[in-house]
This record gives structure tokens, sequence and C-alpha cells, in this order.
């Protein structure tokens, strides 16, 4: 193999790895020849159930489209989309049962809406009036994480206690606790996600590794990541790995459920590589035109996740016109309501500045406080020179 | 190289551009690597263009992984290469502070002089940027505490662009703190001149007067110095005469230029970002009491960042020095 100096190689990671799909783009289920195991998983969903995944996804990206036009009228400090991700972030939520843990990275919006927590909510870390938002036991839901990859060995390590605990392998569906981290393409470089799988592996830990491989890391390309497919970064360390088509929700789902089966069975961790793709710009200050095709973006509109269960309901006999406009007067409402929620929320109290520093008094906060508290009192009203 | 010169006015992000451009140009071992520097010209455009002018050899797309950018420059340095890192923001250069502080900064001295690594690392610093959690740090005493380490930080486009070059050529490793809120401000940029001679004192030695006044000493660097200007400026209006010291060096200090400065006005006032507490402002409140006992009229004043986390954005202004403390603090030194 040829290597030279301008930052790649002559092997690219090969896009010809099959993918576990279950639905096809135009919607129609897809049978191949050894995913009987997985299509045995979705096969107890009812319409009832798509149309559930549907309105997820749905409500999403409403969430999006919401959060991306507050940020615009600066309600927002800024904002990072998930449109395009809405199947593997709803499909592999879905998958989970109440007692397991999320590790999410920053724009698993679709995760936490299918785990409950609150959309304005979500939203405070965005606004910069929050470092994190919500409390992260109420949901089973840790706080988002900006530092790449750090959090995938906060989850490793948090299985470890659930299998301290005593958790996985019970044979208690109700009882036996997982992990699911997500983080990006890009964080698989990070030194704490292979420590991460490090960590899981000779654990045996049951965590599941969620990597939405969306295409890019800001402005880079996959290929400046890794030679091989994602996934096979998993194997490498001895962990059951698989791609998963990433916009093809059922498929998500199912590859999900199976790694959690493993994990709550005792079986260890599963690295899942979702292969997606990042439709809107990396956040609110990026500028994709800058690095990327629009023929590519055209490429993957076509394969859109929410048309594709809307093709695979209208295919099944699952899409009904008067549910669909119910479902679009909701998400109406629900926009309203995010903005509302948003544009009510003042800025904390300054003096918070010193809460929760520590958990016990501490010398120099406490001098600093009873300073600031009086360099307050004593200017307040006076004009501003900054 | 041609040292004609030519003068322009610039941002000082694009004065670091220029600084950049120089450097690739006048030496070819000179490269520069980061996270998303390519094709899109790094986050702040400050690498903007330079990969199309020099190759993906010179200016590389790093994979996202700070240990490994720095860790690799260390190799790339041992062999006769000049890295020059960007750090997307502050706060993501941790994964990389074990190859900076146990790696970067010692090998010189347990190679005993054998070896150079001769790495620049820059990192876009500071608040008042309405950004998120990690993107408004100043760790620059974090890396000032590690001998073996220069952390410099420059406040004007014309320093920008100097001290970059002046960075690149330095035979040392260089923490290169850009004060990302002054990125849009603009100034005259004198571009060309000879390569800086490592050899000698200059901009990354040496503190600089902003400018000149009586009454009290404000000492600042990076994105302080415009706040320690503008105080200077309100003080002015109020009949009282502030000096401002751009310190432009964290490491080496310029103890003698801060402590001249002092002697003359017999007060002083450090004005940082970063938080007070054990903070770059400690030092030379010790130094100056060391070095100007006789002469000071008042204790040295700080402001500073407070001992919490760097707070969310709609506090930042709470947290973050202001021209009305800087006065304020100047009140107690001249009320003392
Ligand atoms: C340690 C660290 N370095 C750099 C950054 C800046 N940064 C934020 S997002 C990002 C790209 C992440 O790409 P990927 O992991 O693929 O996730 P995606 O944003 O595509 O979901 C970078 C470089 C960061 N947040 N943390
Ligand atoms: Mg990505």
């Amino acid at each position: 193999m040829k290597i030279d100096a301008t930052g790649g190689s002559d092997v690219a990671p090969a896009d010809v790895t099959p993918l576990v799909q279950l639905v096809a783009p135009d919607g129609s289920r897809v049978v191949g020849p050894d995913d009987a195991a997985l299509r045995e998983r979705v096969a107890h969903l009812t319409t009832d159930d798509l149309r559930a995944m549907y309105r997820d996804m749905v409500l999403t990206r409403r969430f999006d489209d919401e959060a991306t036009s507050l940020q615009r009228q600066g309600e927002l400090a800024l904002y990072a989309q998930s449109r395009g991700q809405e199947a593997a972030q709803v499909g592999s939520a879905r998958a989970l049962a109440g007692q397991d843990y999320v590790f999410p990275s920053y724009r698993e919006h679709g995760v936490l809406h299918v785990r409950g927590v609150d959309p304005v909510d979500r939203l405070r870390l965005y606004r910069g009036e929050d470092h994190g938002g919500w409390d992260p036991n109420e949901h089973n839901v840790h706080l988002y994480t900006l530092v790449i990859g750090s959090h995938a060995l906060h989850a490793t390590g948090y299985a470890m206690g659930i299998q301290r605990d005593g958790l996985v392998g019970t044979g208690d569906a109700a009882r036996d606790a997982a992990v699911v981290t997500y983080f990006g393409d890009g964080a698989t470089s990070q030194g704490d996600v292979n420590e991460a799988l490090v960590f899981a592996a000779v654990n045996n830990a049951p965590v599941v590794f969620f990597c939405q491989n969306n295409q890019w890391a800001i402005s880079e390309p996959t290929t400046k990541q890794s030679r091989v497919p994602i996934y096979r970064r998993g194997e490498g360390f001895g962990i059951p790995s698989v791609r998963v088509d990433g916009n093809d929700v059922l498929a998500c789902y199912a590859v999900t459920a199976e790694a959690l089966e493993r994990a709550h069975s005792g079986g260890g961790p599963t690295f899942i590589e979702a292969y997606t793709y990042r439709m809107g710009a990396h956040t609110t200050s990026d500028d994709p035109s800058r690095y990327r095709d629009l023929a590519e973006e055209e490429q993957w509109r076509r394969r859109d996740p929410v048309e594709r269960l809307e093709a695979l309901l209208r295919a099944e006999g699952g899409w009904d016109e008067a549910w669909a406009a119910e479902l679009e007067a909701e998400a109406e409402a629900y926009g309203e309501r995010l903005r509302d929620g948003v544009r009510a929320l003042g800025a904390p109290a300054a003096e918070t500045i010193f809460d929760h520093v520590y958990a016990t008094d501490h010398a120099q906060v406490a001098a600093e406080r009873a300073w600031f508290r009086e360099y307050e009192s004593a200017t307040a009203g006076e004009e501003v020179a900054r | 190289m041609s040292t004609q010169t030519t003068t322009q006015t610039l941002t000082f992000a694009r004065a670091i551009t220029e600084g950049l451009r120089a450097a690739l140009e006048s030496d070819d071992k000179a490269m520069l690597m980061g996270e998303d520097i390519g094709r899109l010209g790094g986050v702040f455009r400050v690498t903007d263009g330079l990969q199309k002018d020099f190759g993906e050899a010179r200016v590389v797309d790093t994979p996202l992984a700070e240990s490994g950018i720095v860790g690799t420059a260390i190799g790339l340095a041992l062999r006769g290469y000049r890295p020059v890192c960007e750090i997307q923001f502050d706060g993501f250069v941790f994964p990389a502070y074990d190859q900076i502080t146990t790696q970067l900064s010692k090998m010189r001295y347990r190679s005993r002089g054998r070896l150079e690594v001769p790495v620049v690392i820059r990192i876009p610093y500071g608040g008042g940027i309405g950004a998120v959690e990690h993107h408004s740090e100043s760790p620059e005493a974090l890396f000032a505490h590690t001998a073996g380490l220069r952390v410099v930080s420059p406040a004007t486009p014309q320093d920008a662009y100097d001290m970059i070059r002046a960075a690149v050529a330095s035979p040392d490793p260089v923490l290169f703190f850009e004060p990302k809120g002054r990125y849009w401000s603009k100034g005259e940029v004198t571009l060309g001149g000879p390569v800086p001679d490592a050899g000698t004192p200059g901009v990354l030695d040496t503190a600089r007067v902003a400018r000149a006044g009586e009454d009290v000493t404000l000492v600042a660097y990076g994105p302080t110095v415009a706040t320690a200007l503008k105080a200077a400026e309100a003080l002015a209006a109020e009949g009282t005469s502030a000096e401002v010291v751009d310190l432009r060096a964290i490491s080496p200090l310029d103890v003698p230029t801060v402590a001249e400065s002092v002697r003359r006005t017999g007060r002083c006032v450090v004005v940082h970002e970063a938080p007070s507490f054990l903070g770059v402002g400690a030092e030379i409140a010790a130094r100056v009491s060391d070095e100007c006992f006789y002469s000071l009229e008042a204790p040295v004043q700080r402001v500073a960042g407070f001992h919490a986390p760097y707070p969310v954005a709609k506090l930042e202004h709470e947290y973050l020095p202001s021209v009305d403390r800087v006065v304020d603090a100047v009140d107690r030194a001249l009320s003392f």
C-alpha cells in the first residue's frame, strides 16, 4: 500500500460494506439472506408503533427547525441540528429499557425526545443559560458533553458500576440494565473513545457504543479519521460490531435491541456504526458550502429517514390522512410551546456563578462571592462603562 | 527572501494568517496542523487559503485528536520540522495536556540539549463571545507553570503578526494564546521584514508600554489590554493618569518593565480573564512587592476571573473583568 504526505492513503474507507437494512429508501421491506433474526426483532411492531416512531421523528425535526430559527432570532447562542439522523436516534432510543442509561454527545435531540427530556430544558445549554439543563437521573440521560469523546469513558465506567450492582444477567428484563453512549465519526479518533473500547472489552461491560457516522466532523470527511469502515474499529478491540443503515429506523431499532440484549444478559459491549448523514450545517456557526458538494447533499436528501418511514407506512396501509393532519397540528402546537418556553427563560441570577463549585464551604469561593455581592450592590444602578 | 515591508490595515485574525504565511514562505520545514484548518480554513478562518497555497502536506487537516496532534507534532519536530498546531478552542487543549507538559516541555532538558522540539501551539482563548461551555476559557497559567514552555499572548494585530513569526522561529516550544474576542479588531500591520532572530530578546520576551501614565500601572495581556486601555481612557476623564503595560509574554515574565513602571506610579492593578487564585496576577503581585516595596502606595490589586468554572454565556459579563471593575480597583488603589 502506498501512502503520500497529503493526509490520505490510497485505501479509502470502502463504501461497499454491507449495511444492515430492513427498509429500503422506497419504503419496501428488505429481506436479506441472513437478517431473519433482525427481522424477528421488529416483527412485533404494530402500525401504532410505527406511527409512534414517525411522530418522534417528526417532532424531533420540528424541534430542529424551531431551535434553528430561535438561534437566528438571537434567542440561542448556538444550535447543532440532528436533521438527517432522526432514524438512528429514535430507532436506537426506542430499543432502550427505562432502567438503561444514556450518555449522549450534543446532537442527540431525538434520543432525548424519546427519553422524555423536556424540550425547553434541552435548549438551556444552547441558550447559554445553563451548562446542562436537566436532571440526568430523572430520565437516565446524562448531560450533553461538548468535549469530544470524553463521555464514552463515563458510559463505560457507569456500565462497570451496573455490573458491580449485580444488574447484568439476572434474567429479569425489568432489572437487567445497560448503557448506550452516542458519539460521532470524528470522535472515534479521540484517545478517550479508544480507551473506552479497551475498558469495555476487558471488563465485558454492558455498554453499547452507538457511533453516528454522519460522514462529517465539521469540515473533515470520515476519510480523515479512518481508512477502514468505522465499525471495524470496534472489531479491532474484540467487540462485536455492526454497520447499520442509520436512515432506517427499524434497522437501527433492531441492531440496538440485539446489542442491548447482549449487554443485559452479560454478553458485554457492542459497537454500532449508524451510517447516516448530517443534512444540515455542523452548527448554526458553520457554513458547509465551504467544504462539501450540493450534489452530495442532494444524494442524501433522497435517503431522508423521515420520508422513508412515511413510505413504509404508506406501502403497508399505515398512513392515514386524518392522522397525518393531526400530527401536523400537534407539531405546530409543539413548536409554539417551544418558542414560548425558550423566550420565557430569563438569565440566571449573577451570583449563581458561585453556586455548586464545591459541596461544602471553600474559603476562596466564599471570599469572592462576598466581594461580588458587595461590588454588585455598591455599583447597582451605576452607568456601565463597559 | 526579501526583507521589504508593506503596511496594511488587517484584522487581528488576518494578521496571524499573514504571519503564518510568512513563516511557511521563509522556512520550508514550517507546517500547520489541526482540525478543520485546511479546506475550511479553521473555525475562525485564521488559516484561510493557506492549504490552497501551500498544499496538503504542509497544511494538514488532522484526525480529531488533540493528543495525536501535539504528539505527532513532537515527532515531526524531532525529525526537523516546525509544526504549528491549532487547537480549535481553549477548552479542547486538555486531551493534549499530557503531551505538552510531560513531553514537549521537557525534551530539551532531558536530552541535555541534544534534542529540540520547536512546536508552536496556537490556542484561541478567552471569553466574551457568547459561546457555550469550554469555548471561553483562559488556561494560560496552567502552561506557564510548566518550565520549558514559552507562553505568550499578543494584544494587537501588529504583535500578532510579529509574535507568530517569532514563535515559529523559536527553538523552544511556544504556547501561543490568541484572544479570540479580538480576532475581528483591526489595526495597521507592517508586513515583511527579516525573520526574527531567536537569539535576541524580542516580542516573545518583552512587555510593551501600550499607554504612558503616572498615577497607576495597569498590567494586562491578550484580551484585557483593550479593557485596560478603555479603563485608562475613562480614568483620564476623571483626572487619573494610568499607564498600561501589555505583557505580551507570560513566560518569561518581563519583570523589569513592570517594576520600572510601578516604581514611577506607586500603584499596580493586574487585569486578566483567568481566575485570580494562583494566576499570573499573583506572580506579578509577588514580584512587584519584591522589587517595588518602597515605592508602593497601595497593595497590588487584581481584576480577574473567579474561582469558579467559566459561567454560562448569559453571565459571562458578570464574570469577566470589565472597565468598571478595573476603574473600581484603581479607585481602591488610589484611596488606600
Ligand atoms: C476535544 C474536542 N476537540 C475539538 C472539539 C471541536 N469540535 C466540536 S464538534 C467537532 C466535530 C465532531 O465530529 P463528529 O465526532 O463526527 O460528531 P458530529 O458533530 O458530526 O456529530 C469538533 C472538532 C471539541 N468539541 N472537543
Ligand atoms: Mg460526524
